[in-house]
């Protein structure tokens, strides 16, 4: 009864810190730039496929995802200076699109470099479960607990300490002013978009040895990435942890107990009751409208 | 006011008169296929731009609405003995209701959210439609009877061809006339400024739901015809990708612009068939069109064209 309840409990939160961190991602971008990024998911996929092809070409795990890592996040650039910086006087809706071409032509790219099938990758510290009370943890669990943690750690000393960090936040809080006292903020979306391609790929790299990885794996897993930030409110860093945490553990207490048929559709339902009744997410702040 | 009724009298002539000339373009069933698919896009995304162009509303789930006519038209004659004209009404008044119903509280929500909200309920649609087995056949779907009425059975490319653009004709015009009503003037005030739409006192809140529902009857309408016109359904009508074709288009195409949602569901509709022969390089191609072409014409397609050929003259 309890290991069960606690078998559930381990994989909704191992599914729902990746769905976090992805969450992180869109939450970086939409702080600097009030862009929702639609090629997050595949990030999540560069990650993972570019990690999985570079080990088959012999090279080293650890260096393989530095690589894989370096990579996305060099797409995030290329995305931010040549996508959504050259797409002046674009509406909201136009830069949704922008990221949506993105995304299909990372896609497709993705598919004639590497190729349509699913790979997986090895656990970094092996199959062998851990039993806590009758239940099973995985060691690829605890290792993406601790990365998450760690991020979140990292995130508030870059954030809070550093000059850049700073400089983002401010940029977070208000542009205008920000280029005031001199920040170059195209500069600050540029380094958003590469901070969460970073963040991106660390969770596809992370989540493939549990649930493989293919060209087309970003699309759902981007889609529960966009969940957990709205849940969680749009724009709050933690606010996106927590609602991913939320969104998977309500997953897997849905495939547990009631049907996993509908598995997928948890993470939808649970955000149209949020915004029925906390229309800004549940950490979000009121949005007030100026005339 | 002469002026733009006469426009509008004129366009409506073009119109009609460059669907009548279709045929003589069309000259094998792929063609055929291409331009009734075309035209039932274009449909959509008519009703589509009324909610995102005229009010303001994005919605990423109004492929739910298009797979729900669909299957209401393939479910309902089958089972249930239903006459093919009855269930695509049955199916209409059903997808109204429920977009009356999500319409009230989610169109409340603003931005972002708005477009999480919708993206949710569509997603929900295609899920149920993939795991409800016994009723749609789930994710391998099921087939759809023939569409009759008054002892006719639409078959044969130039009857579908003809039915489609006879339907693509009277969304325009009903359109049109939306656009010039007061209810059109009212979204155009509340695109510009809800605050001060309502200031002013326009009930915003009334007609971005009146507009949310009459989008979601004429995806659904559609939605049936295709049915029918296919022969054959699956989930994919009712994905997040095909909600996401359709707002595309009607963005391409350019907001608020009605020549544009038909321009935009053509060449939407046009290229795919086109880049087929790219093989392998279909998506890069298609994703690389789409980026440039909003990098490059940020209002969308038609509404720069006009700006430039307005520019000139003046």
């Amino acid at each position: 009864m309890l290991a069960e309840f606690l078998q559930f409990l381990f994989s909704g939160l191992t599914v729902g810190a990746i769905y976090g961190l992805i969450g992180l991602g869109f939450a970086v971008i939409y702080n600097a730039s009030h862009v929702i990024n639609f090629a997050q998911g595949e990030f999540v996929m560069i990650g993972g496929m570019a990690t999985v092809f570079l080990m088959k070409a012999g090279v080293p795990m650890p260096l393989a995802i530095l690589i894989a890592i370096a990579g996305a996040a060099a797409v995030g650039w290329v995305l931010a200076r040549f996508g959504i910086e050259t797409a002046r006087g674009s509406t909201v809706v136009g830069l949704i699109i922008i990221t949506i071409g993105a995304s299909i032509l990372l896609r497709g790219l993705a598919q004639v470099i590497w190729d349509r099938n699913f790979h997986a990758l090895p656990a970094f510290a092996g199959d062998t479960p851990i039993q806590i009370l009758g239940a099973a943890l995985l060691p690829q669990s605890l290792i993406i607990g601790t990365a998450l943690v760690l991020t979140m750690l990292g995130l508030r000393l870059f954030f809070e300490h550093t000059r850049i960090g700073k400089a983002m936040q401010a940029t977070a809080i208000d542009p205008l002013a920000a280029q005031l006292v001199g920040i170059d903020t195209r500069r600050i979306v540029r380094l958003s978009f590469v901070l969460s391609a970073a963040l991106g790929a660390m969770a596809g790299v992370l989540v493939a040895p549990i649930t493989m990885t293919y060209a087309n794996v970003g699309v759902m897993l981007g889609l529960k990435g966009f969940a957990a930030t709205i849940v969680g409110g749009l724009g709050n860093p933690l606010g996106a942890i927590a609602g991913g945490l939320i969104v998977g553990i309500a997953e897997a207490m849905t495939a547990g107990y009631l049907t996993s048929a509908y598995k997928d559709a948890v993470a939808f339902i649970i955000i149209l009751f949020v915004l029925l009744f906390m229309p800004n997410g549940l950490f979000g702040r009121a949005e007030v409208t100026k005339v | 006011m002469n002026g733009t009724r006469l426009q509008r009298y004129g366009g409506l002539l073009l119109l009609a008169l460059a669907l009548a000339l279709g045929p003589l373009f069309l000259q094998n069933g792929f063609h055929y296929n291409v331009a009734i698919l075309a035209g039932l896009n274009a449909i959509v995304c008519i009703g589509l731009n009324l909610l995102i162009g005229y009010a303001g509303q994005i919605s990423l789930g109004h492929a739910g609405f298009y797979a729900l006519g669909a299957y209401a038209s393939a479910i309902l004659p089958d089972r249930f003995g239903f006459h093919p004209l009855g269930a695509m009404i049955t199916g209409a008044v059903a997808v109204g209701l429920i977009a009356f119903a999500v319409a009230r509280p989610i169109l409340r929500l603003k931005g972002h959210y708005l477009a999480m909200a919708t993206l949710g309920m569509g997603i929900i649609v295609s899920i149920v439609l993939d795991q409800e087995v016994d009723i749609t056949g789930g994710p391998d779907g099921m087939p759809v009877g023939d569409l009759s009425a008054f002892g006719y059975v639409v078959s044969g490319n130039l009857a579908w061809y003809t039915l489609v653009a006879i339907l693509l004709f009277i969304t325009v015009w009903l359109a049109l006339n939306l656009v010039h009503s007061p209810v059109g003037r009212a979204l155009k005030a509340v695109h510009g400024s809800e605050i001060a739409a309502a200031a002013m006192g326009v009930d915003v809140f009334h007609y971005k739901v009146l507009v949310f529902v009459v989008s979601a009857i004429i995806a659904s309408v559609a939605g049936s015809i295709f049915a029918h016109y296919s022969g054959f359904i699956t989930p994919d009508e009712g994905s997040f990708i095909h909600s996401i074709e359709l707002v595309t288009m009607v963005v391409l195409g350019g907001m608020a612009s009605i020549t544009g949602s038909i321009v935009g569901a053509v060449l939407l509709t046009v290229l795919p068939q086109m880049l087929a022969d790219f093989h392998d390089y279909e998506m890069i191609v298609f994703g690389a069109i789409l980026m440039s072409m909003m990098i490059l014409m940020p209002k969308g397609l038609v509404p720069t064209l006009a700006g430039l050929f307005k520019g000139r003259r003046s």
